[in-house]
């Protein structure tokens, strides 16, 4: 078969066979996804990579038979990798008997054999299990310009926007099969042209929007597209600290779950806005002016997937994608004022906080203050991924709560702001 | 009457069958998980953002559809509803096609032994005449004609 992509001769023969069957295999798949965009050449992965998959779901059994071939082929990934978390932890996330049964022996029963198949492949280490793979304490984090092989769409928008690195929104099993190879095909997010602004957003809210809204709206609006964000740095700053930093990762979540967006810039705030301005935005790009009426009107729209829509909350997730360090200590500030506000000492509902290893064991330690607080709350705190948690019928069934976007997106879990969220779970309903 | 529309074939085959339509982004992992999760032998999609398909069955059909939107699953799970048999017989775009649903469409080619024919590029005029139900033929040359 001829293709358009021009390869070295090193691609050529792993393509004709020089390095097995199934490695040809994985680069003809990687040739197949570049030329689909118009890729003309393969370039180097510059940094570790981030998996997507981390659940062994027995549903997804064909995706376990191809890393079984990977690994049979003795192919691994070029440098160890992080992996989004785990489904789940009975220590902080209480399941019945008939849960944890169904959970363990039925629905995530390949869990172990995948976890084995994936330190084969090469995982970075027992704590790589989280979507925020680029927070400090997590320490996967790429250099500005980095060309990535990463899959989970809240951290390819991250990296691409606040970091200014390169990744486009792989999917799951196309970012491994670049991790072995060492080499992605060129095309979209990896060029100047591709991470050009097509929208303007226009935000002229009265005040600081709730991220997880805004970037549903801006989601929802630009679908797959580049936008540029204009007035957001009035409230959030022109500095990426840790708390711009948080508020940026969990609009970017909403944005890639409510719609497809791999990539924002943001005026005066992110890397390529600052270096470029205005030039980063394409000339005939269309505009999309958001105000607390608009917010508004996508909060409304979001239904309610509740079997009784009037029934008590059973469980409340918060921190999807995971919280950072920053987020932890906020939040404890957050749940200290409503408890003292409504005159309780504990919340009033099963209240989940999740974060990545790294970080959890980074809070008990150095803010063990705040830690001991959220625990005398009542808080549990958790690594688990909460969507992974909820997708099956038993979850399903339950009324949960979020401040999250994306789990409200792919669960029937029902959406409230951070704010509401807190009076909520301090008073145990609605 | 009939009208033919001229696409790009990204993984060309010949069918014909019956459509069903979404006017927005098909959310992938929404779409599928619940049928997938519950070992379902077709899949009826489960995305409750998506008025347009919530609670139909594609399985078998060719899914008339923008773009793919949501998670990075998204082309792993279409791979895995191909190799479960659960899958759309084809995918037609009426926009440039997505990472997400082409790493799917092309992960299902080369992995699996099925194949889900995927013409992108189809035009807006396109979505907007197609309607469920109606008969589509697909040519191995992206050319589709409807009704």
């Amino acid at each position: 078969m001829e293709y358009k992509m021009i390869l070295t001769p090193e691609e050529e023969a792993i393509l004709n066979g020089s390095q097995g069957e199934t490695m040809a295999k994985v680069i003809k798949t990687l040739i197949l996804y570049g030329e689909t965009f118009g890729a003309k050449r393969f370039v180097e992965v510059t940094a570790p990579g981030h998996l997507v998959t981390s659940f062994g779901i027995s549903i997804m059994s064909p995706v376990f038979n191809i890393t079984q071939e990977l690994i049979d082929a003795g192919l691994k990934a070029k440098a160890p990798f992080t992996v989004d978390p785990r489904p789940i932890d009975y220590a902080n996330v209480k399941c019945n008997p008939i849960e944890k049964l169904i959970f363990s022996k039925i629905l995530y029963g390949e869990q172990a054999r995948y976890e084995a198949q994936l330190r084969k492949l090469g995982l970075k280490d027992k704590n790589a299990f989280t979507c925020a793979c680029y927070l400090d304490d997590v320490g996967n984090i790429p250099k500005k310009g980095d060309i990535l092989s990463w899959a989970e769409s809240s951290a390819v928008v991250y990296t691409n926007s606040v970091i200014g690195a390169r990744c486009n929104r792989n999917s799951g099993i196309i970012e491994l099969f670049g991790m072995i190879l060492g080499k992605v095909p060129e095309f979209d997010l990896l060029t100047d042209e591709g991470r050009k602004a097509k929208w303007i957003i226009e935000v002229k809210t009265s005040k600081k929007p709730e991220a997880q809204i805004l970037g549903s709206a801006i989601g929802l609006k630009v679908m797959e597209d580049v936008p540029f964000i204009r007035g957001l740095d009035k409230f959030i700053g022109t500095t990426l600290d840790d708390e711009t930093k948080s508020y940026l990762k969990d609009m970017g979540a909403a944005t890639a779950s409510n719609g497809a967006v791999g990539l924002y810039h943001v005026e005066n705030l992110t890397p390529e806005a600052v270096e470029f301005g205005e030039d980063i935005i394409n000339k005939d790009a269309k505009v999309y002016v958001i105000d607390d009426a608009e917010l508004e009107r996508v909060k409304a729209s979001y239904p309610v997937m509740w079997k009784d829509p009037n029934g008590k909350p059973d469980r409340c997730f918060i921190g999807c994608p995971h919280l950072t360090f920053a987020q932890l200590g906020q939040w404890t500030a957050k749940f200290e004022a409503e408890l003292k506000k409504q005159g309780k000492t504990k919340v009033g509902m099963n209240t989940i906080m999740t974060t990545a290893p790294d970080v959890l064991e980074a809070f008990k330690k150095n803010d063990k203050a705040n830690y001991d607080k959220l625990i005398k709350m009542g808080i549990h705190l958790t690594s688990i991924c909460p969507l992974m948690y909820m997708n099956n019928p038993l979850c399903g069934k339950k009324n949960v709560l979020t401040n999250s976007n994306k789990l409200r997106t792919y669960t029937t879990s029902r959406y409230y702001t951070d704010d509401e969220i807190c009076e909520i779970a301090v008073k145990g309903d609605i | 009457m009939a009208k033919e529309f001229k696409g790009r074939p990204v993984i060309a085959g010949e069918c014909t069958v019956e459509a069903v339509v979404s006017r927005q982004g098909f959310n992938t992992l929404a779409s599928f998980q619940k049928s997938a999760l519950a070992k379902k032998k077709e899949t009826i999609v489960s995305d409750q953002n998506n008025s347009d398909l919530f609670g139909k069955n594609i399985t078998g059909k060719a899914l008339c559809l923008p773009q793919t939107i949501g998670s990075t699953t998204g082309g792993m799970v279409i791979y895995t509803a191909t190799a479960l048999k659960i899958h759309p017989r084809a995918m037609l775009f009426s926009e440039p096609i997505d990472s997400l649903a082409a790493a799917g469409v092309i992960l299902a080619d080369v992995w699996t032994n099925d194949t889900i024919t995927a013409v992108d590029n189809l035009g807006q005029e396109f979505l907007d005449y197609v309607q469920d139900g109606m008969k589509v033929e697909i040519k191995m040359d992206g050319t589709v004609i409807v009704g």
